[in-house]
């Protein structure tokens, strides 16, 4: 330790820098109090030994101000004094001496007091760096998450959880809470919507949310539905988390076309839908949470709902029903659903929610623990008008090419391959800003094939009022008994001028149908039923293609399909006569 | 009134331990201080400056009884006693006791190593 000695005796300070060097420890000097203070700024001492009485500056002022220099650094201060009275020795204290010590000097006090302030001292330092220590990983924590967060921002941008038909709430820094919500537009229409909750929360948490993040969109994108997406999520979570660590999880796939919506509960509370005439259907949890399982026992087996306009979806994390108000007590999915219960019809149910959720609490904001997430079901093609994303550059690329892809048997029941042929088309320069168009041509053309031609699934069965789960049950036992049938796809583009021609054929090994027919029975049904399924797919095609090419015996389709890069020209075949041909 | 001994033996033998070769400097400082000390109060005394005369005799008092003269000690106390109440008065008689106790310390102090 560094001493300093005040001391204005010369004999007395000559014994003390005597028993103090004797001691192990340094000592500076000074025989009176400016001299002390000004020395005790100068070199910083670790403990002061000062006499009560000294000439120029007393003990009592220089304590003072040595106490004010030292600030929150703990230097310990022993008074020197030949006083004796009572009220004499507290002034030292209360002039913030710590101890003092009474002449004559004795060596064993001296030494004891020593070590006791040292202790004290080196306590001190301890606490206080460790507090330091503490405060300066606090501030790295928070810079941590704010970078943390602005890489989750870059992976999982709000999607299109911004369109008018969602309403959500969701705290900035949710994802440490573990929560995340991811919203998407489909390339060939509707949406797609993620409600996630980790185990745990803080950096573990947000570490699970990237690659759920990047899958979501990153297919999403590329045109994979519910299905491909979850159980992508759940063989990397399965591969990436530690045993313990999961993720509940609620998908949302909302055809608007087909006024249908397919939904997937692992874990989290119910999820409802509530139709516009008041109506309430569950969407309770069937599966174990992402994560979980082996990829082979993971079932992305789907919940089948008919929706119409203006119904709404109801999805939330655990920590809405599990709010607690002043008394302890949780909302609970029973007071979720009352709210529900309650709503008047074409009412939105997310207000009500917030503001039952408000009233529980007391609080004016909702937690940072919780989500909740409101789809509304809107009418086909209105969500085309939505922010879209914004377009590429266009570079270099394959334009002029064929190909034939045939999947058979098996594949047919295990594989999509739409996101594929949309890639292979995709990668010529420019069409990618038609990806939507195509997506959907793709998919009529393979749903058409798919359904009415290799499992001959009458379209009928869409029509009647719940037709949809039993036309899906019967795809998918077809489906499983497939043999000796093929869908193949001859792909084949053409660059023009600012664009190209995309000419695409599906044939497929069913028996065909009689399109004369089908076209007379769908003039029959005005296309004001827009939500029914049957005899909509060609209608599409008719719109987006020049032209469209229904081969003889009817399992052979062909469409021809013109483009123009954005700003060159009117593109596609809309503006074009609608021109069929049939052989 | 006053019959502490002149020197604390065994308080010295102490600080020749602590002190070693630098014992005798100590002595010397001590000596020459104390002059200097007693010079303070017969200035102070006939400057009739009592707050003074009780300071120097309480730096004086402590540095004998560090030294280990208790009754030159005991002096400078009463002194500081007097100094503090504003009694000058009585105080040139102890300042007079102070001068003869010093000569008698200083000279057993000078001495002190051939003592017993």
């Amino acid at each position: 330790m560094k001493v300093l000695i005040a001391e204005d005796s010369n004999s007395d300070r000559l014994i003390l820098v005597r028993l103090i060097s004797g001691l192990g420890h340094s000592v500076i000097e000074a025989s009176d109090g400016t001299e002390a203070v000004n020395l005790f700024r100068e070199a910083q001492p670790d403990l002061v030994l000062l006499d009560a009485l000294m000439p120029r500056m007393d003990g009592m002022e220089a304590a003072r101000q040595i106490k004010a220099i030292a600030g929150e650094r703990l230097v310990p201060l022993i008074f020197l004094t030949s006083l004796t009275g009572a009220r004499d020795l507290a002034r030292c204290l209360d002039a913030g001496g710590d101890d003092f010590l009474v002449k004559p000097y004795n060596r064993v006090v001296l030494e004891a007091k020593i070590n006791a302030f040292n202790r004290m001292r080196a306590m001190h330092q301890a606490l206080s760096d460790q507090r330091d220590h503490i405060r300066r990983q606090h501030l790295q924590i928070l810079e941590e998450q704010r970078t943390a967060r602005r890489v989750f921002d870059n992976i999982a941008h709000t999607g299109c959880l911004d369109a008018p038909n969602i309403r959500h709430h969701a705290s900035p820094l949710s994802v440490f809470n573990g929560d995340v919500l991811f919203a998407a537009q489909r390339p060939g229409g509707g949406t797609l919507v993620f409600l996630g909750d980790f185990t745990g929360h803080g950096l573990p948490a947000a570490i699970g949310a990237m690659p759920v993040a990047e899958i979501f969109y990153g297919m999403a994108a590329k045109g994979f539905g519910a299905t491909d997406i979850l159980t992508e999520v759940n063989r990397k979570l399965r591969r990436i988390m530690p045993v313990g660590m999961f993720c509940c999880g609620l998908m949302i796939e909302a055809d608007f076309k087909y006024g249908s919506v397919r939904a997937w509960n692992g874990g989290l509370p119910d999820a409802w839908l509530v139709r516009s005439s008041g109506d309430r259907v569950p969407i309770s949890s069937r599966h174990l949470p992402l994560g979980v399982l082996e990829p082979e026992r993971f079932s992305v087996s789907m919940m089948v709902i008919d929706v119409s306009p203006g119904d709404w979806l109801v999805l939330m994390t655990d920590g809405f029903p599990e709010a607690r108000n002043g008394r302890g007590e949780c909302l609970g999915e029973d007071g979720v659903e009352s709210v529900l219960a309650k709503l008047m019809p074409w009412h939105e149910p997310f207000e009500a929610l917030l503001a039952e959720m408000r009233e529980h609490t007391g609080l004016p904001d909702l937690a940072d623990d919780l989500t909740l997430c409101c789809l509304q079901i809107i009418e086909p093609g209105a969500s085309e008008s939505l922010p879209g994303k914004a377009p590429e550059s266009v570079l270099s690329g394959p334009a002029d090419w064929h190909c034939v892809y045939e999947l058979r048997d098996r594949t047919l029941a295990d594989f999509n391959p739409l996101p594929l042929l949309l890639h292979i088309c995709l990668e010529v320069p420019g069409l990618r800003s038609w990806s939507g168009e195509i997506y959907t041509m793709l998919s009529e053309l393979y749903n058409n094939a798919l359904e009415h031609g290799v499992l001959a699934l009458p379209s009928a069965w869409k029509t009647s009022p719940g037709g949809f789960s039993r036309y899906y049950q019967e795809r998918s036992r077809r489906l499983e008994q497939v043999h000796g049938h093929h869908i193949r796809f001859s792909l084949s583009h053409q660059p023009g001028e600012g664009g190209g021609t995309l000419t695409i054929v599906c044939e497929d090994s069913g028996d065909g149908f009689d399109y004369a027919e089908y076209t007379a029975a769908r003039s029959d049904v005005p296309m004001a039923s827009a939500t029914g399924y049957a005899g909509r797919g060609l209608a599409i095609l008719r719109r987006m293609a020049r032209k469209l090419r229904v081969h003889s015996p009817g399992n052979r389709v062909e469409v021809i399909y013109d483009w123009r890069l954005p700003g060159t020209a009117t593109s596609g075949g809309a503006a074009l006569p609608t021109n069929e041909d049939s052989e | 009134m006053n019959d502490k001994p002149h020197l604390d033996v065994e308080a010295l033998a102490e600080l020749q331990d602590v002190m070693e070769e630098e014992f005798e400097v100590l002595i010397q400082t001590y000596l020459a201080d104390s002059r200097s000390r007693i010079d303070s109060l017969k200035e102070a005394l006939l400057a009739g400056d009592a707050d003074q005369f009780a300071k120097a005799a309480h730096s004086f008092k402590g540095s004998c009884i560090n030294i280990g003269a208790p009754r030159l000690g005991a002096l400078c106390f009463e002194a500081e006693q007097l100094g503090k109440q504003s009694s000058l008065a009585p105080a040139s008689g102890v300042l007079e006791r102070i001068d003869i106790e010093f000569s008698e310390v200083s000279r057993r102090l000078q001495n002190f190593d051939s003592e017993p």
